[in-house]
């Protein structure tokens, strides 16, 4: 029985348990509701979910532990020579037969007999039903292939009967605990609490794997590169090593990357932090609300723009805009048409990283500034403070820390950007001040050592896990305290 | 101050209320807010150095007259007014009058005590900086001890001026408000329900501070309590559904008002 028939079934038996407890609490209750602890759909949600959720475990441990149990009871019937053989060879051998094991399915009897009879033709006769063979199979395989179905029908209908059986037993049992004085409705909220809880430890859990993962992989590159000659070298130059030589292994100093992330993010901050606040000033304290309801969803339309598409606007509009200015300018006061900026350099992605960045900034002040009392601004206009008086004197110091805090949130941000700097910023590992060159910065590295045909040993490939455990880091950092700020914040008018 | 002049000050009052100087002279107000009219056509004058109490049941419109007095409605986004509402003789909805040079002769405490959080010397400090009334730092010293006098708070800040206005306690932080009002030296002070977030204790030093500000400033005050109004003002009006019902001294007004929807409301049959 295939498994979405069965889940069919379930439903239907959860279905049925849910009719079912709620009839019959309704004729205990003999038409007055008020005996019963619970309202008459509690229970049947309690018997729908006794139904559904032991059956849906029974199926779910069952799909998991079956294949890993046939696989080693045929593995265990494997000849001793095969036996000898390594792990990988073992691999290759049980991959064949469960090839050969889809390929018999598709045979009639005879054509069955036959290649029972000589293995030698089982390769032509199943390439004919569509079954590709790597190599003639020994004959061995086609019995183990032949104990491999087997046992795979056995444990399909094994799955069947137990998940059928579990769901029944869930619905009478349920359906029996049912009385007057049942608790359902807590029972039934208790599963919803469990669900709820369930659904976001997912979340979090997902982030710790994710750490997990980058931090394994982060420290085999650390026993290759040592941790003080990745954090504090100053020489960035990987080395591509030919496949197999591992003589030169390369430099992987952090620092340029740092300074470049962090001068981009600071010029994107420079860009961001006034146009941002202002606007949100404005949206906040002048606009009249026909202006804000049209203003502010076409401020935030900005935030929805996918970063490649930045990326792109940079590259093909800001660069070489800033380039041909500079050239114009640098002739008009010295006569000598050479651009100074760079097409691809620190000031584009800053630039265009700002314009990112702008309506973070700006919704979330926006909030910030809203959530300043009213009272504070009657108190201070009612003293015949003008509007921008009471902006900065009473407004902007009130929300001053919540701005802190959201700023931080945007620089977390600017430092984790990727496709922008990609395309912007250029390559070239350098340290330097001079905004109109280029310089790269954590992820555009990340990129381009992750990208391309690589084995995933060599320290070339592992420094990506390295880099981003480092950003991961940093970003959390940030966000943290913006949290902690914001939330010391909020307490002062609560 | 001994009881001679206290008596004096009484009497002085007593004789300019018989001349009737009005302070501020409303003609046929009326505030819609959007579509929905709030005040119809009131016509109330405030006479001067006396308090004056408005009263009425909730909605009734007393804190939008109120807040057309010194144009706060002005912050309330599709508020209209219309009518003419004059101080000293000027139109205050005159477009040549500066709204921020007619806050700062009427000026204004609210419900709920709101300090700036700042320390208690910059809330203070706050009106007459931004208004230019002190050159040197002895002027503004001399201007903050003054106000947290008049407002029978100095006693009991002088020795924690520069910590924060918001740690104070309620009634503390809502005389800081009325110490801030009186710092721009106005001419009019508009009191919203200043003692509907305070204590009973909190309240008498509110309402006695009050009766003292009187000498030097005209008040408004809008209050819920019947009491309150009896005790500090010696006018009273009395607002329903955006009409005003009646004017009068306040002595009359709670013991033999004119109009009957004013005896049910002080009775207590509605409101």
């Amino acid at each position: 029985m295939s498994i979405s028939l069965l889940l069919l079934i379930i439903a239907v038996i959860g279905v049925a348990g849910y009719l079912f407890g709620s009839w019959r609490a309704n004729a205990l209750a003999g038409g007055k509701l008020s005996s019963l602890h619970s309202r008459p759909g509690y229970y049947g949600s309690f018997v729908a979910i006794w139904s559904v959720l032991p059956a849906l475990v029974v199926m779910l441990v069952w799909i998991i532990a079956s294949p890993i149990y046939i696989s080693s009871t045929v593995r265990g019937g494997f000849p001793e020579e095969v036996k000898a053989t390594s792990q990988a060879e073992q691999n290759l051998a049980y991959n064949m037969i469960g090839a050969i094991s889809r390929g018999l399915n598709t045979l009639s009897a005879e054509e069955r007999e036959a290649m029972f009879a000589d293995s030698a033709t089982a390769r032509t006769v199943l390439a004919a039903k569509g079954v590709p063979l790597a190599a003639d199979p020994a004959p061995y395989m086609l019995t183990s292939a032949d104990d491999l179905n087997r046992m795979t029908k056995a444990s399909g209908t094994f799955l069947s009967i137990l998940v059928i059986v579990a769901a029944l037993a869930g619905a009478f049992v349920s359906y029996r605990a049912i009385a007057p004085k049942f608790r359902a409705r807590n029972r039934v909220e208790g599963v919803m609490l469990v669900s709820l809880i369930a659904a976001s430890s997912i979340a979090i859990l997902t982030t710790v794997g994710i750490v997990a993962s980058m931090a394994t992989e982060a420290i085999h590159f650390f026993n290759m590169v040592p941790a003080w000659e990745f954090f504090f070298g100053t020489t960035w130059d990987p080395r591509f090593a030919a496949a197999g030589a591992t003589a030169s292994s390369g430099q992987f100093g952090l620092i340029p990357l740092l300074a470049g992330t962090l001068y981009i993010g600071f010029v994107a901050m420079l860009v961001a932090v006034p146009v941002g606040l202002f606007a949100a000033i404005y949206m906040s304290e002048y606009a009249s609300r026909t202006v804000r309801s049209v203003a502010k969803p076409l401020l935030e339309v900005l935030a929805g723009i996918p970063t490649i598409v930045y990326g792109f606007f940079a590259l093909i509009t800001v660069g070489p805009f800033l380039r041909d200015i500079s050239a114009q300018l640098n002739g008009l006061v010295t006569g000598n048409y050479a651009s100074f900026i760079q097409a691809q350099s620190v000031l584009t992605a800053g630039i265009v990283m700002g314009i990112m960045l702008i309506p973070y900034v700006s919704s979330l002040s926006d909030d910030i500034i809203t959530a300043v009392p009213r009272a504070l601004r009657d108190g201070s206009l009612g003293l015949g403070a003008t509007r921008s008086e009471t902006i900065k004197r009473v407004i902007m110091p009130a929300a001053l820390p919540g701005i802190v805090g959201a700023l931080l949130m945007t620089a977390s941000r600017a430092i984790g950007e990727t496709m922008i700097v990609v395309l912007a910023a250029g390559v070239a590992a350098r340290m330097q001040l001079n905004p109109f060159e280029p310089m790269t910065t954590v992820t555009v590295k990340i990129v381009n050592q992750l990208t391309g045909d690589l084995e995933f040993t060599s320290p070339q490939t592992l420094v990506a896990f390295a880099l981003g455990i480092t950003l991961f880091v940093i970003t959390l950092c940030l966000n943290i305290y913006a949290l902690y700020i914001v939330r010391k914040y909020r307490e002062q008018y609560e | 101050m001994n009881m001679m002049s206290e008596a004096a000050v009484e009497k002085a009052l007593d004789r300019q209320m018989n001349d009737i100087s009005y302070k501020m002279i409303g003609k046929d107000v009326s505030v819609y807010y959007g579509e929905k009219r709030a005040l119809y056509d009131v016509n109330l004058n405030v006479r001067e150095n006396t308090v004056t109490a408005l009263i009425g049941p909730s909605g009734c419109g007393k804190s939008t007259f109120l807040r057309t007095l010194n144009r706060m409605n002005d912050t309330i986004d599709g508020c209209r007014v219309t009518g003419r509402i004059t101080l000293d003789s000027d139109d205050i909805y005159d477009p040549n009058i500066d709204v921020v040079e007619l806050r700062a002769r009427v000026g204004m405490v609210f419900q709920k005590p709101n300090p700036f959080p700042k320390s208690i010397y910059e809330n203070v400090a706050y009106g007459p900086r931004i208004h230019g009334l002190a050159k040197a730092k002895a002027d503004m010293d001399a201007i903050v001890e003054q106000s947290l006098q008049k407002a029978g708070l100095w006693n009991e800040v002088k020795d924690r001026l520069h910590e924060g206005g918001t740690g104070l306690s309620g009634g503390q932080q809502q005389r800081l408000c009325i110490a801030r009002a009186v710092a721009v030296s106005p001419e009019v002070i508009l009191m919203d329900e200043p003692c509907s977030a305070l204590d009973p204790i909190a309240t008498a030093k509110v309402e006695e501070l009050i009766h003292e500000l009187r000498a030097n400033f005209t008040i408004v005050i809008v209050t819920h309590s019947m009491q309150q109004a009896a005790r500090v003002s010696q006018r009273t009006a009395m607002f329903h559904l955006g009409n005003l019902v009646e004017e009068n001294d306040t002595d009359k007004m709670f013991t033999n008002p004119d109009d009957q929807r004013t005896q049910d409301y002080i009775m207590g049959r509605f409101g």
